[in-house]
């Protein structure tokens, strides 16, 4: 099963290698990592979406608070929360399809923030299944390039993760 | 007053504690080396930096206290790789300080650099790299505080020379702030009172219990817990001396090589209580056939051990003597109920007797030729009941955990996590550091024995007394065992065929040599050795192809004992 998880960890020397070294020293799958300081700027917040059964799960929410640098795990699996991705897309465009391309950013309410003669780049922001619809459309006319951050997600209401 | 880096280092060590470290010298830390040359810091120079950190292993098993090793940048610091991971798989507090090269230096191949942070994370409970003085003092304190508190463990500094050389007003912590390290301490008093109710429900319980109540120095508690509750107490390899083997509660080792008594106790039980032990593979041998008559309590001060490799119906996360002596007063309050769990559990314990009868720990004893076991018998008989033993890794080491009638904490120190051969020898010479005046014994194999035998210098040199005992079979005894069992005696690669005379080794280092190949004459080489002041090699020319035994060949359940060969 998926798992969306947060890391909030000390922001210092080595901390990326300490997490992504737990899960491939153990055997554990990383499908997406984002990572970014917070509001403050000691502690950094990870965003990881993995997969595993619940022992699974469970060994990796408890190795991950073993690590010194840990100072908070949150699986946002089963809870509410908002998930956004954001991804940066370079289609090869024709004559003849170019407005097919802006007719379609148009309706994912994606962005074109780069253009040529025979180039868009597009910019869209959401949900991975989204920018997966967006990528689906976009493929047939040639997508020259793609980069894509991984999602990061936010519980819903007023409760925070301090950090 | 300005200290320098290597200044505050040695300061930091001794505000810590810290009596003795073990190190080799080299560029990156020659600094330090002149520092240490005016600190009564006590160094002993080993002959590899390898052996260095066993030496602090072995110092930190005996003690409990922390051990500190210093080498070098590059090869020195990746010298002592194997024996952080070995430390680091027991649980053995210790931090390894590690020169780096110069910081406008790092990442640019310099001579002897290597990113010794990055290869140790996977083997250290926490390691940093220094890249301000001003962080020295404050990681020299957390590096202490982080090896010995909650799950033991090494730490390791990296720290480059011209921090070494930069220098700035000194003062040390008073405390550590670590906002993603806080140990339970005390256990969950509900789990607690659950885990008794458990207990004095039990009619077949056993106590399984492995290294971790060495580390808490819970040892009396769980005797006492036994005793109160007359249920009976496996160890794991890594707790052989933190229970009495003679006494008649004492089930020995399980798993692998374990008694047969110990693994059919732990397959039939109602109850197992698992107490500072991980259910390693060669413990449960073939997962779903351990215990799985048995509820489990699982007693941890580790939360990743628990539901890592079997179920558990009460996990109780928390530090073993605290929450061992919370359990035996909770106990108390219904001693009522405590003989009614004697009079309950009294056929549990007649059918343990009686496996106790039907299959003891023995080998076939011989007046030909000497069998291993009958050395460890022996210097079980010879040596003194504080006697610390170490061991590499192997079948000298299984035999020694069957056969060595453990009877004191902290006697016994072998690798078992990481099985790493090449321990013994220094981990006693550790030992010998601290206790002057105790016997140590390292019981070694030939294979074993040379893969760190230039620490035989590092004894002579610092006139450590430590008594070798070789049980020399030229083979690499434990593979060539697998190769007999499984691989139909193709003995690839396993035959030591080159006789080495262990006696004129022992005599180039200027140490004594002892040899005998018959039965008659074991007690008297024991003897003579223990004697003999200074290190000896005590060199015993055994049956070359005895078993350890019982065996769970891998991949079968524990209660599928191979017997005998």
């Amino acid at each position: 099963m998926k798992h969306t998880i947060s890391v909030l960890v000390e922001n210092e020397f080595g901390v990326l290698s300490r997490v992504s070294g737990l899960f491939s020293g153990r055997g554990f799958n990383i499908e997406s990592l984002s990572v970014a300081p917070t509001l403050d700027p000691d502690t950094s917040r990870m965003t990881i979406v993995t997969r595993g059964d619940d022992r699974i799960l469970e060994q990796i929410n408890k190795q991950l608070n073993k690590l010194i640098s840990t100072i908070k795990v949150v699986d946002f699996t089963g809870e509410d929360f908002v998930e956004r991705e954001l991804a940066l897309i370079k289609v090869s465009t024709e004559t003849e399809n170019r407005a097919e391309v802006l007719r379609i950013v148009d309706i994912f309410r994606a962005k074109v923030v780069d253009v040529t003669a025979r180039s868009y780049t597009v910019e869209i922001t959401g949900a991975p299944a989204k920018i997966n619809a967006l990528l689906e459309l976009l493929r047939p006319m040639g997508i020259k390039e793609i980069v894509r951050s991984g999602p990061v997600v936010i519980g819903r209401g007023v409760k925070g993760v301090a950090g | 007053m300005k200290k320098t880096g290597s200044q505050i280092l040695l300061e930091c060590l001794q505000l810590e504690g810290v009596e003795k470290v073990f190190g080799y010298p080299g560029g990156a830390v020659i600094n330090i080396y002149d520092d240490l040359f005016d600190s009564p810091i006590e160094h002993i120079l080993t002959r590899h930096e390898q052996a260095a950190v066993h030496g602090a292993d072995g110092y930190a098993r005996a003690t409990g206290k922390v051990g500190v090793v210093i080498a070098t940048s590059g090869p020195g610091a990746t010298n002592t790789v194997t024996g952080i991971a070995t430390a680091y798989m027991d649980s053995i507090p210790m931090v390894i300080i590690c020169g780096q090269v110069p910081t406008p230096l790092i990442g640019n191949d310099a001579f002897q650099e290597a990113d010794i942070v990055g290869m140790t994370r996977p083997c250290t409970k926490h390691n940093y790299l220094v890249q301000d003085i001003r962080d020295l003092p404050r990681m020299l304190k957390e590096a202490f505080y982080i090896a010995r508190t909650g799950r033991p463990g090494p730490v390791l500094i990296d720290l480059p020379k011209d921090i070494q050389v930069a220098s700035m007003k000194f003062s040390y912590p008073d405390s550590v702030n670590l906002r993603g390290y806080k140990p339970t301490v005390s256990g969950n008093l509900r789990q607690i009172e659950k885990a008794a109710k458990m207990v004095l429900a039990a009619r077949k319980p056993v106590l399984y219990v492995g290294g971790g109540i060495v580390l808490a120095n819970a040892c009396e508690e769980l005797l006492k817990l036994a005793e109160m509750t007359r249920i009976p107490v496996t160890t794991t390899l890594m707790a052989m001396s933190a229970f009495p083997q003679a006494h008649p509660l004492a089930l020995g080792m399980l798993g692998m090589h374990g008694t047969y008594f110990a693994n059919m106790s732990v397959t039939e039980c109602d109850l197992l209580i698992a107490v500072g032990a991980r259910f390693d593979d060669r413990v449960t041998g073939r997962i779903d056939s351990f215990a799985k008559k048995a509820k489990v309590i699982h007693i941890d001060i580790d939360p990743t051990t628990i539901k890592k490799n079997v179920g558990v119906d009460l996990p109780i996360v928390g530090d073993i003597k605290n929450v061992l002596s919370t359990l035996t007063n909770k106990l108390l309050e219904r001693d009522d109920q405590i003989d009614e769990l004697q009079e309950a559990t009294q056929d549990w314990i007649t059918d343990i007797t009686t496996w106790k009868k039907t299959h003891p720990m023995a080998y076939k004893k011989s007046k030909s030729v000497i069998k291993p076991q009958f050395v460890i018998e022996k210097i079980r008989e010879l040596t003194d009941d504080d006697a610390i033993i170490s061991t590499e890794v192997g079948q000298h080491q299984m035999w020694t955990a069957q056969f060595f009638n453990f009877t004191q904490p902290r006697t016994f120190l072998t690798s078992g996590g990481l099985g790493t051969m090449g321990f013994g020898l220094p981990a006693a010479l550790g030992a010998q550091v601290a206790f002057p005046d105790r016997q140590v014994i390292d019981i070694s194999g030939d294979g074993s024995f040379q893969m760190n035998s230039q620490e035989l210098a590092t004894l002579v040199q610092y006139r450590l007394p430590v008594k070798i005992a070789i049980l020399n079979n030229n083979f690499l005894g434990m593979v060539r065992q697998w190769q007999q069992l499984f691989f139909n005696k193709r003995y690839s690669q396993t035959c030591m065929d080159l006789p080495i005379d262990f006696v004129k080794l022992a005599e180039a280092y200027g140490a004594t040599g002892l040899r005998t190949d018959k039965v008659d004459e074991v007690e008297s080489v024991i003897q003579q050795a223990l004697d003999t002041p200074g290190p000896v090699i005590m060199e015993f020319k055994v049956d070359r192809e005895e078993n350890v035994l019982p065996m769970v060949p891998a991949g079968k359940g524990i209660h599928e004992m191979v017997l005998a060969s």
